[in-house]
């Protein structure tokens, strides 16, 4: 639906000063530079009106295309790195992708039939790009939180930047950088808010280990920047941390508990360290600035403002314009409630004048920012003949803030013998190795004699 | 198996599942040059609470990341030594 009144993404780099950059490891763009010419070679008007699918596996060359696309497609679909091919092609099926915006090396398989393909380079060609910039175009962001292929949430680029203040006046100079990846929503928000303000960004590289990453935002000159508490107690481990100096220190994606809020501040103690809740679907929701854990309870049921949050059975709930509008094609819960609320599944504790977050509805656990359903990886341990039954939990951890751990209960007792156990550990870590990521591999299996069932016959799991 | 044994043995282990080819364990190897990334130091964490019974991080608030190898042991060893002593 075109939009005339409304600014899109290219309206802000435009008016940027030169001398601002966004930087990746291997190149750097002058934002200013977008403005007369295009990273899309020729055709960013072969484009309009498409679902396109940003395929990129740099960011970098996402960066550009979002900048050079938003109002210019239908609907953007942004591809966190990882996904596997089976997802995408689902992804691409439900957002009937028609177009796949890559590097020079070519689109990610499931995205090599679409019809159309436009590769993007970190090389600006001169020329006027002619593209019509009037659609409200739908930014699709996938969700972490999900068992097999990702909810997709649609946003806006206002309901994006709905958290963004800029201050006219700002006298400092301001670099952004991020340890997360753009194309999820902890870091799209730090891009947009760079984009936004007009200040230099500089991306991380998935591939770039945490010392390198440091000694370049250090060379960089960043002011500000962001990361999961996982991020942050990985970062403080380095001693290129005395590489960067920021004025503003920011933690979001999981629970920032007090001890990583101390150590920030002890590390960088001309910096002001905060804390933010924000997730894909309820968008950004209240920063904290106060040093503490937790958030004031005066923050609840506040009525009407730009963020009316409330606590239904322990959960937290979010109404605001910054969160995202619906799920696509997704057959079940819907995303806002009847009054306009998304229920954030995150639990939380009124401790005092304090709301503390204590846990995830449904045992989901937290993994240095990336979400994981325990009865996904239950499922994969439950595939081996010898296992009954299988709990996976959080155990908390000193750098990811929690760590994966099975227990499983064996068919037969038969045989305990050690070297019977071993080998049964083997096989079922070879198991959840092959068809899950990572994160989600158990870093520890037990074997139980038993497991505590409920009275409605489910699996008793702890909360948190 | 010391302290000291059993962290190298699981190093050497984690390493292995990842796919990482260590440099020599050295008591002044830098962690985050050992080519093991934050999920693999987490998963070696709570395999070392596993065969240790402790994790000298969670226990206490004030305990930093060590930064070298040698540090690392150290603060397993001093755990484990206030461990006995408190028994």
């Amino acid at each position: 639906m075109p939009q005339a009144s409304s600014k899109t993404l290219r309206d802000f780099t435009s008016a940027v000063a030169p001398g601002h950059f966004l930087r990746g490891p291997h190149a750097s763009v002058a934002l200013a530079e977008l403005a007369r010419g295009s990273s899309l070679g020729s055709s960013p008007a072969a484009l309009e009106g498409c679902s396109i699918l940003v395929g990129t596996a740099d960011q970098l060359t996402t960066a550009l295309a979002l900048i050079e696309l938003d109002g210019v497609a239908r609907r953007l679909v942004l591809c966190p790195p990882g996904l596997p091919d089976e997802q995408l092609s689902e992804i691409i099926a439900t957002a009937q992708v028609d177009a796949v915006v890559c590097d020079p090396n070519g689109p990610p398989a499931a995205a090599r039939g679409l019809p159309l393909r436009v590769t993007c380079s970190a090389t600006i060609v001169p020329g006027k790009a002619t593209a019509d910039r009037g659609r409200r175009t739908e930014w699709i962001m996938l969700t972490s939180g999900t068992t097999g292929t990702p909810k997709m949430a649609v946003h806006t680029l206002a309901s994006l930047t709905g958290a963004i203040k800029v201050d006219p006046d700002r006298k400092e100079p301001m670099v952004w950088g991020t340890f997360y990846d753009i194309r999820r929503y902890g870091g799209l928000q730090i891009f947009l808010r760079a984009l936004v303000g007009g200040t230099s960004f500089v991306l991380s590289s998935a591939d770039e280990p945490m010392a390198a990453h440091l000694a370049r935002l250090g060379t960089h000159g960043v002011t500000h920047l962001t990361g999961t508490p996982s991020h942050w107690r990985w970062a403080l481990v380095n001693r290129s941390a005395r590489a960067i100096s920021p004025r503003y220190v920011r933690l979001s994606g999981e629970i920032a508990d007090q001890a990583i809020l101390d150590n920030l501040r002890a590390f960088f103690p001309d910096a002001k360290v905060g804390h933010a809740y924000a997730s894909t679907e309820a968008g950004v929701g209240f920063e904290v600035n106060d040093g503490l854990e937790g958030f004031p309870a005066a923050l609840i049921d506040q009525g009407p403002g730009s963020v009316e949050m409330t606590v239904v059975d322990a959960e937290l709930r979010i109404r605001s314009a910054r969160t995202a509008v619906t799920y696509l094609g997704h057959g079940g819960p819907a995303l806002r409630d009847a009054d306009g609320f998304v229920d954030t599944g995150d639990i939380v504790e009124l401790r005092g004048s304090r709301y503390y977050f204590v846990g995830r509805r449904g045992g989901i656990i937290n993994v240095g920012g990336l979400k994981v359903h325990p009865e996904e990886i239950e499922a994969v341990i439950n595939r081996h003949p010898d296992v009954r039954m299988s709990l996976v939990r959080a155990r908390k951890n000193p750098i990811t803030g929690a760590i994966v751990v099975a227990d499983v209960v064996l068919r037969a007792q038969a045989d305990g013998s050690q070297d019977r156990d071993t080998n049964l550990k083997r096989e079922i870590l070879e198991a959840c190795r092959n068809s899950l990521s990572q994160h989600k591999v158990p870093a520890s299996i037990r074997f139980v004699p038993s497991l505590d069932v409920s009275a409605t016959g489910k699996m008793v799991r702890q909360h948190a | 198996m010391t302290v000291t044994l059993t962290i190298m043995s699981q190093i050497t282990q984690v390493a292995e599942e990842q796919r990482v080819k260590l440099p020599p364990l050295s008591d002044d190897l830098v962690l985050l040059d050992s080519g093991l990334d934050s999920l693999a130091f987490a998963i070696l964490v709570a395999r070392l609470e596993d065969e240790l019974g402790f994790d000298p991080f969670t226990a206490s608030d004030d305990v930093y990341f060590p930064v070298t190898l040698g540090d690392f042991v150290r603060v397993y060893e001093n755990a484990a030594s206030k461990l006995e002593n408190a028994s």
